[in-house]
């Protein structure tokens, strides 16, 4: 099978999936239309819809190739980065180094990617704006709470940006045989780490009852988060043929990012829960914001990286 | 024709830069005839507002604003009276036969309503809010039967702060509270006191006030 053909059949997998989901929602409203306003169901519907949206843009950006799914996550990386920096509190002194971050620091990094320079985007954020911020804002002079404000932005930047680039810098890795099919790799990182969330979602409703973290977040249960976690990982598994890894593989990696993807809730919870808001943003209907959607990506995406790298590049 | 489509790229701009949410908490986006009145950071304040009416509300809203800024230049002016159809307000020479509280109340009679920044200038410190001028007050007392709503814009002075040139492109939210009114004998200070309390009350939370 060619990598044309293995993406075709796996996007049709997921439309076929969207279907049935769009089906069971339209029912289940129909059902209930009579009774009260159902929120769980409304819920539901927005999310499939937020869904819908969603294939539609990466299958979109698959199709154009490269220059797609680099665009995509850095605009991703830009919706993420606005809203992690609106719930920051920031002073009028931060405003040249939020600056740089916005509109250098960031088209810099997908820049980078793209012309697959790994040894500068693998450090740029970490090493280079991490010196960079801290001295452009004692420029200006405002001590006040300094290593706090320097200390957050740095963790916007890496969070929102640095992580997330790791899923386009995926297209770059050159593995031996795997040539021309690195977008299948982005395939299964969202696919598995996505369908994780959904599934824990899934299963803490309909078997949920011991709460996993309740400072965290009290909606997530042990019997959620390992029944998705343990489908999402067979999901993986199943999904070795459009991977450089056999079956086996395929599934540790697959729980690798599911755990990784799952800690990256949490943490992203505690932060919201600091800051007094149930969501990041507004910006997708029935998810809130980008990075709560992109929460478990952002966590999984540098692990699945390297571990690619490390083992399946020369 | 070319004023309305101004004001619909320039609202567009607005809505893309600042993600801007409008949240309905007190009242619903209704044609009555209305003073919003607002807290103000920024010249571009009202662009904010008017980028969450709909768009019947916000071809009958009109921002009052100084003729000291918006008549300086040809651009300003031609956007000021044009584009965003400000009552302009001159802060400086204040004669009897143009009070601004008459020319107010002439654009609220015309049908219009209103978008009002009581503070009288734009607030750079670190205060949430400035003392009101009276001319709210004034405005309400001579108009009774207008709605004055509360309407919180936050975050637009993170967006672009004094002096500074490169926008952040941070979400911004504008908050309606309910309509209130003045109430029978009550005076200026007191009146002026509770549509502050009742503006401030919509603010989220600040968490950096250590």
């Amino acid at each position: 099978m060619t990598a044309t053909e293995q993406s075709l059949l796996l996007f049709g997998g997921v439309l076929a999936v969207l279907v049935v989901a769009s089906l069971i929602g339209f029912l289940l409203a129909r059902r209930y239309a009579s009774s009260a306003p159902n929120p769980a169901i409304d819920n539901l519907n927005s999310r499939i819809k937020a869904w819908w949206l969603m294939v539609v843009l990466i299958g979109l950006a698959f199709a154009v190739g490269k220059a797609g799914v680099i665009v995509l996550f850095a605009l991703a990386s830009l919706a993420a980065l606005r809203e992690f920096i609106t719930l920051t509190p920031t002073r009028r002194g931060d405003h040249a180094a939020l600056a740089v971050s916005f509109f250098v620091v960031l088209p810099l990094q997908y820049y980078l990617i793209w012309i697959e320079w790994y040894g500068l985007y693998s450090i740029f954020i970490p090493v280079y704006a991490f010196l960079l911020l801290p001295i452009v804002v004692a420029l200006r002079g405002d001590t006040k709470d300094f290593m706090g404000r320097v200390a957050e932005i740095q963790w916007g930047l890496m969070i929102c940006v640095f992580c997330l680039s790791h899923v386009p810098a995926l297209i770059t890795l050159p593995i031996p045989g795997f040539q021309g099919r690195n977008l299948l790799l982005i395939a299964f990182l969202v696919l598995v780490v996505q369908s994780s969330d959904v599934l824990q979602y899934v299963w803490g409703k309909l078997l949920g009852r011991h709460q996993i973290a309740p400072q965290l977040s009290p909606s997530k249960t042990v019997e959620g988060t390992v029944g998705g976690i343990a489908c999402a990982t067979l999901l993986g598994a199943a999904l070795w043929w459009i991977t450089p890894f056999a079956a086996w593989q395929a599934g540790l990696i697959a729980l690798a990012i599911n755990l990784m993807g799952f800690c990256g809730g949490l943490v992203m919870s505690a932060i919201k829960r600091d800051r007094g808001v149930k969501d990041w943003g507004w910006m997708i209907e029935g998810h809130g914001g980008v990075l709560d959607r992109l929460d478990s990506v952002i966590f999984a995406a540098p692990i699945f990286f390297h571990i690619t790298r490390y083992w399946w590049t020369p | 024709v070319i004023a309305s489509l101004c004001a619909s790229v320039v609202t567009a701009l607005a809505r893309l830069v600042t993600g801007v949410r409008g949240e309905w908490r007190g009242c619903e986006p209704a044609p009555a005839t209305r003073v919003y009145f607002a807290n103000h950071n920024s010249h571009l304040d009202f662009v904010l507002i008017w980028s969450v009416l709909p768009r019947a509300l916000r071809q009958a809203t009109r921002p009052v604003a100084g003729a000291d800024y918006w008549l300086q230049g040809p651009l300003r002016r031609l956007f000021g009276k044009r584009v965003f159809n400000a009552v302009l307000i001159d802060r400086t020479a204040v004669t009897q036969d143009v009070h601004p509280v008459a020319l107010m109340a002439k654009a609220l009679d015309e049908g219009a309503s209103l978008i009002l920044f009581p503070e009288g200038t734009r607030n750079l410190t670190e205060a949430r809010l400035l003392p009101f001028k009276s001319g709210l007050y004034h405005l309400a007392k001579s108009r009774t039967d207008v709605e004055l709503v509360p309407v919180w814009i936050e975050n637009l002075n993170r967006v672009m702060p004094k002096g500074e040139i490169v926008p952040i492109p941070l979400l911004c939210t504008v908050t309606f509270g309910a309509a209130m009114q003045v109430a029978a004998g009550e005076d200026k200070g007191a009146f002026l006191e509770r549509a502050r309390t009742a503006l401030l009350a919509l603010a989220p939370e600040r968490r950096d006030s250590k």
